[in-house]
């Protein structure tokens, strides 16, 4: 690659499977229990964290050398804040519906332990631009897995994709639905989530068996 | 080789011998010796020679939910011909020879119960085996007892892919994750109903579900009722079923829950073979009781009137509790499971005891879970570790205090001595 030098890349590519801050580091799991009972609402939610992580990166990471270390926390959740209400009101502006669906959790990427742990454990030591590449690489990280828990959530729990009937219609019993199918409710609770996400560490750890701890 | 003269048995112990090794040896070996009595013996160390491993007790407690099943038979053809009769206008009078123990009634009941034993046995038997094979151990015998219990807790009319895939979540996600037979947390059948009944609560819940027939007959002429006492009892309405229907299970209900006498019964023979924790059974029983009688004495008090949605089941008699729903069934034959339950002689009576108090409160308190049941004995199957844990400190604690009030005599080395001295001192 002759934009990005190895090392560049691994910083997009680390979080993407062997350091994933969901499933290895285990942050961040009440959005992602939270918003994937829909798939719609976990691609929104992985762009707007995307967004958030990858500018707040560089602007925190250009002002590491002046941010007094006491009271570094504070400027932090200023720089969140600041990005997470600019999400807020684009979502607003061009999608009233879907920001009516995410409500509240939109403004709960503020609490997004994902994003203070980049800030403080990356972007206060490093340059804007390989800021700017972990911010983006653990968002994406944290998208993808949003993105297939909230795949798998969707089609089984209400049998559609971004809201499209995949299965058939269930009222009109079509598709599948004409042998039986039925929608499993239990997918639509946020337990679910809790399971899928288990069952994704699960493959993962068993394909790679390096990431299991010692006991 | 005189091959010819082995017996069948022989033959297998040399095919076993011949596995060994290989990828396929565990699934052998696990039929190998469900069919006969394994040929290994222990190498090393002391044993104690017992006839009932894991395998014997597991069948003891399959005996006990014979007679159950037996009666569900019967019971789900009774249940779909008296349904048929009191929606034409006709209510049946129950007549045990006449009406009850019929060819007709055994024939329905078989066709419709049979299927959901050989699925759950055949997809729960499956996963254990694929996990054997992939993991490369023994079979374990686990799945056995939970196989027999999960079609009888369960509507009869649960189509059989639900329950596949309910058997294969429990499985895998209640028991193979934690580590297989033993160390599972939750008991694997009641975690299977419990993923069905949220999954699919329109199957496993309502007016329609507990008679064969009654779902989809719904909106038709021929529409039947399926409503248990429970149900009715939740909506205020009246039911018209004698305490002896109660008693003697001639009642609508999950598959194998209804009849209090028979499950007695295995009660009594599972204690009496020591297979099943009395004391378990015995202080369930106290706290389902205990919370009737809270909930009868608050009517008396007066502190709840008629009106109220809670009256009817407030107002039911404390130990009618114990003979209708899943509480009998649940106290016998699932609060009593070695694994998930508490391993303490204490905590076995405070478990107990909390999953009868929370049965019934969940019961009455939310008539969306007529079957508290179940969720009371998984609630309590999380919390007995933590029990046991108390139970071993306070005993410890309760050891050192005497410790240090004792006497203690001088420490010799040999026994003998010390006895002697502590006679004469």
């Amino acid at each position: 690659m002759a934009l990005l030098t190895k090392k560049d890349a691994n910083l997009i590519i680390d979080p993407l499977a062997d350091n994933n801050p969901i499933t290895i580091q285990v942050l961040g799991i009440c959005s992602a229990l939270a918003i994937t009972a829909e798939l719609k609402a976990s691609v929104v939610m992985a762009i707007s964290v995307v967004f958030v992580l990858g500018v707040g990166n560089v602007v925190i990471s250009l002002m590491r050398n002046i941010i007094p270390s006491k009271i570094r926390i504070i400027v932090q959740l200023v720089v969140i804040a600041a990005l997470v209400i600019v999400v807020d009101q684009v979502l607003k502006a061009f999608a009233y519906e879907l920001s009516k669906t995410l409500a509240v959790f939109v403004g709960l990427i503020i609490t997004n332990c994902i994003i203070m742990g980049r800030f403080e454990a990356f972007a206060l030591g490093n340059g804007p631009w390989r800021s700017f590449l972990d911010g983006i690489g653990n968002a994406l990280g944290y998208g993808v897995i949003l993105i297939i828990v909230g795949f798998f959530r969707e089609l089984l729990g209400s049998g559609t994709l971004f809201g499209y009937p995949v299965l058939g219609d269930p009222i009109a019993k079509t598709g599948l639905y004409s042998i039986g199918y039925e929608n499993n409710g239990f997918m639509i609770l946020p337990p679910a989530a809790l399971i899928v996400v288990g069952i994704i560490i699960w493959v993962q750890r068993s394909r790679n068996t390096a990431l299991i701890e010692e006991n | 080789m005189s091959d010819k003269r082995l017996t069948i048995k022989k033959r297998l112990h040399i095919i076993k011998h011949r596995l060994r090794g290989n990828k396929m040896a565990p699934a052998f070996s696990a039929l190998h010796t469900f069919l006969f009595t394994p040929d290994e013996t222990t190498h090393s160390g002391g044993h104690i020679r017992s006839a009932d491993d894991l395998k014997r007790t597991m069948n003891m407690v399959i005996l006990a939910l014979i007679p159950v099943l037996l009666f569900s038979f019967f019971n789900t053809g009774y249940q779909h011909y008296a349904a048929i009769d009191a929606a034409s206008g006709a209510p049946r009078v129950l007549s045990l020879m006449d009406n009850f123990l019929t060819w007709e009634n055994f024939w329905l009941g078989f066709t419709l119960v049979m299927p959901l034993v050989i699925i759950s046995y055949a997809i729960g038997l499956g996963v254990e085996f694929i996990f054997a094979i992939i993991k490369g151990h023994e079979v374990e015998e686990g799945y056995l007892v939970t196989g027999m219990l999960v079609p009888l807790i369960i509507p009869v009319d649960t189509p059989l892919w639900m329950l596949a895939v309910a058997v294969v979540f429990g499985v895998v996600i209640g028991k193979e994750v934690f580590g297989g037979t033993g160390m599972n947390i939750l008991n694997p059948a009641l975690t299977i109903r419990a993923f069905l009944f949220f999954a699919y609560p329109t199957w496993m819940s309502g007016d329609k579900v507990w008679v064969h027939g009654a779902v989809e007959r719904t909106g038709t002429p021929d529409a039947i009722s399926g409503e248990t006492i429970l149900g009715s009892l939740a909506q205020n309405n009246a039911y018209d079923y004698s305490v002896s229907d109660m008693f003697f299970g001639f009642i609508p209900g999950s598959v194998g829950e209804t009849s209090a006498f028979l499950i007695l019964l295995g009660g009594l023979f599972l204690i009496f073979s020591k297979i099943a924790s009395w004391r378990i059974m015995v202080s369930a029983v106290i706290g389902s009781l205990v919370m009737g009688l809270i909930f009868n004495g608050i009517v008396d008090m007066g502190w709840i009137g008629a009106n109220s949605s809670f009256y009817s089941l407030m107002n039911f008699e404390f130990w009618k509790h114990l003979i209708v729903g899943g509480l009998a069934f649940g106290i016998v034959y699932m609060a009593t499971d070695p694994v998930t339950g508490s391993q303490t002689q204490k905590g076995k009576w405070i478990y107990g005891f909390l999953i009868g108090f929370l049965s019934v409160m969940i019961r009455v308190f939310n008539p969306a879970y007529p079957e508290g049941v179940f969720l009371a004995i998984l609630l309590m199957n999380v919390f007995a570790p933590t029990i046991d844990h108390y139970v071993v400190r306070g005993n410890v604690k309760r050891r050192l205090n005497r410790l240090k009030t004792a006497t203690i005599y001088p420490r010799t080395t040999d026994g003998k001595a010390e006895e002697l001295k502590a006679e004469t001192v």
